[in-house]
């Protein structure tokens, strides 16, 4: 029998403590726009039970630090640690760019240790999975993600390392990432029907990693005319002169769609490939596109470049006027055509 | 004397310690410590000026667009650009819905669940607050959390996503609105209006905003039952929270909203007389921080890390005007802006934990009206975005209020590139340590007299209703 037509098993409970390290905030913020209803009500509904968030729980001061006690120690069972933001180890290996308040203690010492007695550990967001924009620039803070560092496998617990439940750390990504992504995976994890396989080479959650940002994208027809914007509010493809990395970034956010009916490219903003790691130091401006001899250089993964470049010249050969002229506008100048004849 | 230390304090964004010491049961003296650091200022050097474009909004996760839009008004400033009015009108609208996003969350979520604590469990108000604001498994979470959603859903036609976006551009917006999209956010303020007005206020907004002096306040809340801001003044007058967390009594706006000619709300000082805003006046003091340097105006600010540093005890750079600590917020923009109702509020009691809450309130009764007129005046067609070049020398500043006051980016632009950023984020001037004359930041004087100790929750209350957010701080 296919493993995945085995019926969900309900937990009698399944124990969530999420913990903030070097990050914005944001990623607990996106997460408080899930659906229609609140997300705390939806996984508890599905067995979840929150120990203690930082933004939302009552317990401050010692009665918190009790309860992050309580879990390192064992005596308080966790079945998934969630940590956002990065691990900050610096200055000079102390951990002291970030202690954690009431405690005095370095956090990348409370997460290291929470880790060992949690079932699963999720890094919730880039900075927690590689270390993200906090690691930026000449990284001062020294900061990395829990078992990355960039692309690098390592990070805070190390390459190799597996939590209790037998997976390494799940990342799910995104800078913020998507509500639902966490949602959805710890849903996974309480009901059991979530595994090894369902991770992608990064250990992202493959049910929104097996995506392109690409996909869904409303600017699709301008891409395959390569009609592109040439300067922000033009309605054209964002990938050959504005930044966008769509083709190649891996998430679902053009299918799944944000704070109703949103994402970065409707929004006229290039994807910055914010799941991969490492998106924050691209080597160029996020706005402009790198290219070599006028071609750019990121292109689709799977698409050898001589291809590309013989279908560019004949798709832009052949582009309807609509969608020139649309490209470099910011508001329909040429309507789709109507058949006076019916469609056939 | 006792020392006690407190934190994490949680329903914060990020983290914050405070430390206290208690004399005879009340605070005599108080530090705000900021016990994180990221480096955002040092990680900008260097880079591409519009790059500040995608650092700025990771700062904070619950104030992005205003990040965003001190970001963009910095550079617009180094660029010599005006936005096209429809890009004005549209950031001004994902602006304000941030904000008042903002003041909701922080009275449902962050602020009122304390009054839900075991403390208080022998106050004749205490079931129902139990009942509807406890953390986490309150009633009001059931109710207010899908109505949030459905306006943040105004940020996903407006900017593509929240929080984090890259719509937000110098001469605007990157994403012109159709006609549709415009309906669209005007049902979408509607509904939420419509939510206000019944489980907030139980009243229209426009009454609400029209309430003029405390005695007008005290009026409306006498007359029949007021939502949940109603449920609020009844503990507020039972617990006698305007007198709890009196501040310094300074208080500082940059103004927002740019219209054609001015600012919906007007920039300025407040300390009983309303004075111009003087930014130049405003410098970086960083005695107790663990950072090296001298004190500084931002344009001219350093931030190097020195955490061996034996006067340090936080993170945060100490800002003052004209060398002294000045309370921002919603208070402060209401106050400054001349509303009546705070006005009268704070001439009777200064900043303090209620004339707090009650301004947030207040403006969100203000900002929402204004809002719908806001997309009306959309004229879809015509430019969102003007386009601009950034001298390869330059300098700029982008003055906003984000939902917690005051948000100031500094930027110098050598060679093309970002020589210096420097961000004074509103938490940054309320939870200032203290400067080079000892004298404490808004926070640590607000704290001293308050009841603290065992089984007391007035230290929480204080803290909270400064809407800190800590990630902001220091950046
Ligand atoms: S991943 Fe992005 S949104 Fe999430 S905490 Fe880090 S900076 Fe904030
Ligand atoms: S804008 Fe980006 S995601 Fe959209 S079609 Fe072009 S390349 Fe693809």
């Amino acid at each position: 029998m296919n493993e995945r037509t085995e019926p969900f098993s309900m937990p009698a409970s399944f124990n969530l403590l999420w913990l903030q390290s070097a990050g914005c905030g944001g990623c607990t913020m996106s997460l408080l726009c899930s659906g229609a209803r609140e997300p705390t009500a939806a996984l508890e509904a599905v067995g979840v039970r929150i120990l203690w968030h930082p933004s939302l729980s009552e317990e401050s001061g010692e009665e918190a630090t009790r309860i992050l006690e309580r879990c390192a120690a064992g005596e308080l069972a966790v079945d998934a640690l969630c940590v956002e933001g990065a691990l900050l180890r610096g200055p000079r290996g102390s951990g002291g760019f970030h202690r954690h308040a009431g405690s005095g203690r370095p956090m990348m010492d409370w997460v290291k240790e929470i880790a060992q007695a949690a079932r699963y550990t999720l890094a919730v967001g880039s900075c927690a999975a590689w270390g993200g924009v906090a690691a930026a620039g000449e990284n001062v803070t020294d900061a990395c993600g829990l078992q990355y560092e960039g692309d690098q496998p390592g990070g805070l617990l190390g390459a190799n390392w597996k939590s209790r439940g037998g997976l390494p750390v799940i990342n799910i990504a995104g800078c913020p990432c998507h509500p639902d992504w966490v949602t959805e995976t710890l849903t996974a994890l309480a009901l059991g029907a979530f595994g090894g396989k369902d991770l992608d080479s990064f250990n992202r959650p493959r049910f929104f990693a097996d995506h392109l940002v690409h996909h869904g994208c409303t600017r699709n027809e301008y891409y395959e005319f390569k009609a592109s914007a040439h300067k922000p509010s033009d309605l054209g493809c964002l990938m050959e002169n504005l930044g966008c990395k769509g083709t190649q970034a891996h998430a679902d956010c053009n299918i799944r769609l944000w704070n109703g009916n949103g994402s970065c490219a409707r929004g006229g903003a290039p994807c910055i490939s914010c799941t991969e790691p490492g998106f924050e130091e691209p080597g160029h401006p996020f706005h402009e596109t790198p290219k070599l001899a006028g071609i750019p250089i990121g292109l689709p993964t799977d698409m050898p470049k001589a291809w590309f470049v013989a279908l560019a010249a004949l798709s832009k050969s052949a582009t309807p006027k609509r969608v020139r002229d649309n490209a470099v506008a910011d508001h329909q100048v040429v309507v789709p055509a109507v058949k006076k004849t019916g469609l056939k | 004397m006792t020392r006690i230390v407190v934190g994490p304090f949680n329903r914060v964004e990020g983290d914050l310690e405070v430390t206290l010491e208690v004399k005879d049961g009340v605070v005599a003296e108080a530090w705000a410590g900021s016990p994180l650091y990221r480096g955002f200022e040092q990680i900008l050097r260097g880079k591409h000026p519009m790059d500040a474009l995608m650092f700025a909004p990771r700062i904070c996760g619950i104030c992005s667009v205003s990040q965003s839009m001190a970001a963009a008004s910095a550079l617009a400033d180094a660029m010599g650009l005006a936005p096209a009015p429809n890009g004005r009108i549209t950031r001004n609208l994902a602006h304000a819905v941030e904000n008042v996003a903002d003041h909701f969350t922080h009275f449902y979520l962050f602020f009122m669940p304390d009054f839900a604590r075991a403390e208080y469990a022998g106050r004749d108000w205490h079931a129902r607050a139990a009942e509807r604001f406890r953390a986490v498994r309150g009633a009001a979470a059931a109710d207010i959390m899908p109505a949030r959603t459905a306006f943040l859903a105004a940020l996903g036609t407006l900017a593509g996503k929240w929080p984090h976006s890259l719509a937000i551009q110098p001469g605007g917006v990157a994403r012109a609105l159709e006609a549709s999209e415009k309906i669209r956010l005007f049902g979408l303020l509607r509904d939420f209006r419509r939510h206000l007005e019944t489980v907030l206020f139980n009243d229209a907004l426009e009454s609400v905003a029209a309430l003029d002096s405390a005695a007008a306040l005290a009026r409306w809340a006498a007359d029949k039952p007021r939502g949940d801001f109603g449920a609020f003044l009844g503990i507020a007058d039972d617990l006698v929270l305007e007198r709890l967390g009196r501040g310094v009594g300074r208080f500082i706006s940059y103004g927002n909203y740019p219209q054609a000619e001015s600012q919906f709300l007007r920039s300025g000082v407040w300390d009983g007389k309303l004075h111009a805003l003087d930014a130049q006046a405003i410098a970086e003091d960083i005695s107790h921080a663990w950072l090296e340097g001298e004190m500084r105006h931002p344009a001219q600010g350093v931030t190097r890390p020195q955490d061996e540093k034996a006067a340090g005890y936080t993170w945060c750079k100490a800002p003052r005007l004209a060398g002294l600590p000045m309370e921002t917020g919603a208070l402060a923009r209401q106050v400054v802006n001349g509303h009546p109702l705070a006005r009268d509020l704070v001439e009777h009691g200064g900043g303090n934990v209620k004339s707090r809450v009650v301004a947030r309130l207040l403006e969100i009764a203000v900002i929402l009206p204004e809002m719908e007129k806001w997309v009306q005046q959309l004229a879809p067609g015509e430019p969102f975005c003007t386009q601009g070049e950034l001298p390869s020398e330059a300098s700029g500043a982008g003055l906003v209020e984000a939902a917690r006051g005051s948000l100031g980016h500094w930027l110098s632009v050598a060679d093309g590139r970002i020589a210096n950023y420097q961000i004074i984020s509103p938490t940054t001037w309320n939870f200032s340590p203290r400067d080079s004359d000892g004298t404490p930041g808004p926070l640590e004087q607000s704290l001293v007299g308050t009841p603290a100790g065992e089984g007391n929750v007035a230290v929480q209350h204080v803290v909270r209703s400064f809407d800190p957010c800590m990630v902001c701080t220091v950046h």
